[in-house]
């Protein structure tokens, strides 16, 4: 059932990459601008621009671009950064464990508030406490990611300074690390210093990226779990001796928590979306931050490395999220 | 000395205002069983949810006292009361193709609570539902033990149902109408099964029925119930010689009998009805004076 699952998503995955490739190849040399003029000093001749021009290969028709840039991908090659003067790979790969970190540090946060909203909210339902729950909701859905992120660093960063407002890491700490996942080496090699000062950059760009989706999580997952309170097996479990919170957690939660999973699933794609205005305001040395420098300088060949990854790394959680769907619902499993 | 649940002057009504129960008083001791007859809306398993404290969030009690093993139960806190009911009590559901969480296998169904709650190792848990199993008849308890309910029959169910609730050797067991969810022929096993296991355990049983053919041959004494009223309560071998009040002897009348089907079905007479719409009125006009 799993392999099964796992090949036809990998086939799927592979046909998605390519339309992906293939419309951003398309549409960011239709767009107006174009990197060699913004390489070249003024003055440059007209021989001088097909010269470079014809260095990158833009003096070929864009069907010809991509053939070449897709053999080469195919052979694990991304092509050289304009801008950077770097392998797009290297770059690309370098950056990649700074996002993953912010984003995966921001989903643990939603899951936390929003799980832990949902169960109070639950546990009090028909109360002043569910009524406060639903409202603060409200409020936290209806204020996008980044003006979070601004009224952190006015309250937390310049009001309070509490936070570093930011970078990803002090300067004049320095682990020699090995890995770029600064968090989780940090952490393994017991520097807690390095660990709390990374956490003090990451919080506020973490949490301002957690407060939607841990609002819709508490929406969803409460109103799952009010649905399952009234289940027979729920109000069996009610004779048994449990406690209110172990009802809710242990008989209530398994099967509610299906409908939440699919969307949260849905919902971290947005999230790791929103890092790239996020990383920008914050000045996070990640892959958003780096997009955003890549379509300033037009440079063709690190912004589509960074949405082919962007795109990849979208087809592989939506895939994690279908895995957990058939473990944690068992008359899928035996399907 | 006063019997082990002892339920008495229970009223409960809808948080907006109407009855469900109206004084409600009634005994059950270790080894008996108590039957609960009515039609449907008359409130019957309304009286088990109040025992157990898993009442509809809509309804409330407002007023009486649920004995049990010499404690008021409504004297306690909600979270005592749950774990005292929680030891001394137990349910066996209405339906069981929704009474059993269909993400977990059975055997940690009926395992967890004695391991999470009394504190058994996880060794005697493990030999006790077996043995449980056994004793309601499933015939290959250790791959029961590791199946999910959908992999079940409703019997089955029923079976695994009746086994956890007499898991922990409750006192108290309250059956909730556990084969009308159930077709004809399981229900006589599970009926049988169900007077079985509270002989041979001699737990106090209240048994929910709108059915009395199931009455008479599982119960010791009964209660006929009408608009959350008990309008009679008397022995069972008397009951069925000589029902006192003309709603029980127009129940009886209407049941149908499976070895003469030319007799039709009869309804209540409406002077039945009228008498006893008449003691409700006096009832409540009483209660509020």
């Amino acid at each position: 059932m799993l392999s099964r699952i796992l090949f036809t998503r990998l086939l799927s995955t592979a046909v998605t990459l390519m339309g992906v490739a293939v419309i951003v190849f398309v549409i960011i040399r239709v767009v107006p601008g174009n990197p060699i003029a913004m390489m070249l000093p003024p003055g440059a001749t007209d021989a001088d621009i097909e010269r470079l021009k014809a260095f990158y290969g833009f003096d070929k028709s864009i069907l010809e671009q991509f053939i070449v840039w897709l053999a080469n991908v195919l052979q694990g090659d991304f092509g050289n950064s304009i801008s950077l003067r770097q392998p797009v790979s290297s770059l690309v790969l370098g950056r990649l464990p700074a996002t993953l970190e912010l984003s995966i540090f921001a989903l643990l946060m939603a899951v936390l508030i929003g799980g832990g909203l949902a169960l109070i909210g639950t546990r009090s339902r028909g109360t002043a406490t569910e009524a406060a729950i639903d409202v603060t909701n409200g409020m936290a859905l209806s204020i996008p990611d980044f003006l979070w992120g601004l009224f952190f660093i006015l309250m937390f960063g310049v009001l309070l300074p509490i936070f570093h407002i930011s970078g990803r890491i002090s300067p004049s700490l320095n682990l020699d690390f090995s890995t770029n996942f600064y968090l989780v080496e940090s952490l393994l090699r017991l520097r807690f210093d390095i660990f709390m000062d990374l956490i003090g950059h990451m919080f506020m760009p973490a949490l301002a990226l957690a407060i939607p989706l841990a609002a819709i999580i508490a929406q969803l997952l409460k109103q799952s779990l009010k649905e399952s309170m009234n289940l027979d097996y729920v109000t069996l479990a009610r004779t048994k001796g449990y406690s209110e919170y172990q009802v809710i957690i242990k008989e209530a939660l398994p099967n509610a928590v299906l409908p939440t999973l699919t969307l949260v699933g849905v919902q971290f794609t947005f999230l790791i979306g929103g890092t790239v205005i996020i990383e920008r305001l914050f000045s996070y040395e990640g892959l958003g931050n780096m997009a955003i420098d890549a379509v300033i300088n037009r440079d063709l060949p690190l912004i589509q490395g960074i949405v082919i990854l962007f795109a990849a790394l979208f087809t592989v959680i939506n895939l994690v999220v279908d895995m957990m769907y058939v473990v944690l619902n068992p008359k899928l499993r035996h399907a | 000395m006063i019997a082990y649940l002892s339920i008495r002057n229970l009223s409960v009504s809808l948080s907006n205002g109407p009855e469900i129960l109206r004084s409600i008083s009634l005994d059950v001791d270790a080894g008996e069983v108590h039957g609960l007859v009515g039609e449907s809306g008359a409130g019957k398993s309304i009286i088990g949810k109040s025992v157990l404290g898993i009442l509809p969030r809509a309804m409330g009690i407002t007023s009486g006292e649920i004995w049990l093993d010499g404690v008021n139960l409504l004297s306690l806190s909600v979270a005592q009361r749950r774990r005292r009911i929680g030891a001394l009590a137990a349910l066996i559901p209405q339906d069981p193709l929704t009474a059993l969480n269909p993400s977990r296998r059975i055997g940690p169904q009926i395992t967890r609570r004695l391991v999470g709650i009394l504190g058994w190792s996880k060794s005697a848990a493990q030999a006790r539902a077996l043995e449980l199993l056994k004793e309601v008849h499933i015939e290959n308890p250790e791959h029961v033990m590791r199946s999910y309910p959908h992999e079940l029959s409703g019997g089955m169910r029923q079976r695994v149902l009746i086994a956890s609730a007499f898991a922990a050797e409750p006192k108290l067991i309250i059956a909730d109408e556990p084969t009308t969810a159930l077709d004809v022929t399981v229900q006589k096993q599970i009926l049988r099964l169900v007077g079985e296991m509270q002989a041979r355990h001699r737990t106090a049983l209240l048994f929910v029925t709108h059915d009395l053919g199931v009455v008479s041959k599982v119960c010791d004494h009964l209660s006929v119930l009408y608009a959350g009223m008990i309008v009679e309560k008397s022995q069972m071998r008397s009951f069925f010689a000589a029902p006192s009040h003309p709603y029980s002897r127009a129940l009886l009348a209407a049941s149908p009998k499976y070895d003469d089907l030319s007799g039709g079905l009869v309804p209540v007479p409406q002077a039945v009805i009228d008498q006893l719409d008449g003691e409700i009125t006096a009832f409540d006009k009483g209660s509020r004076t």
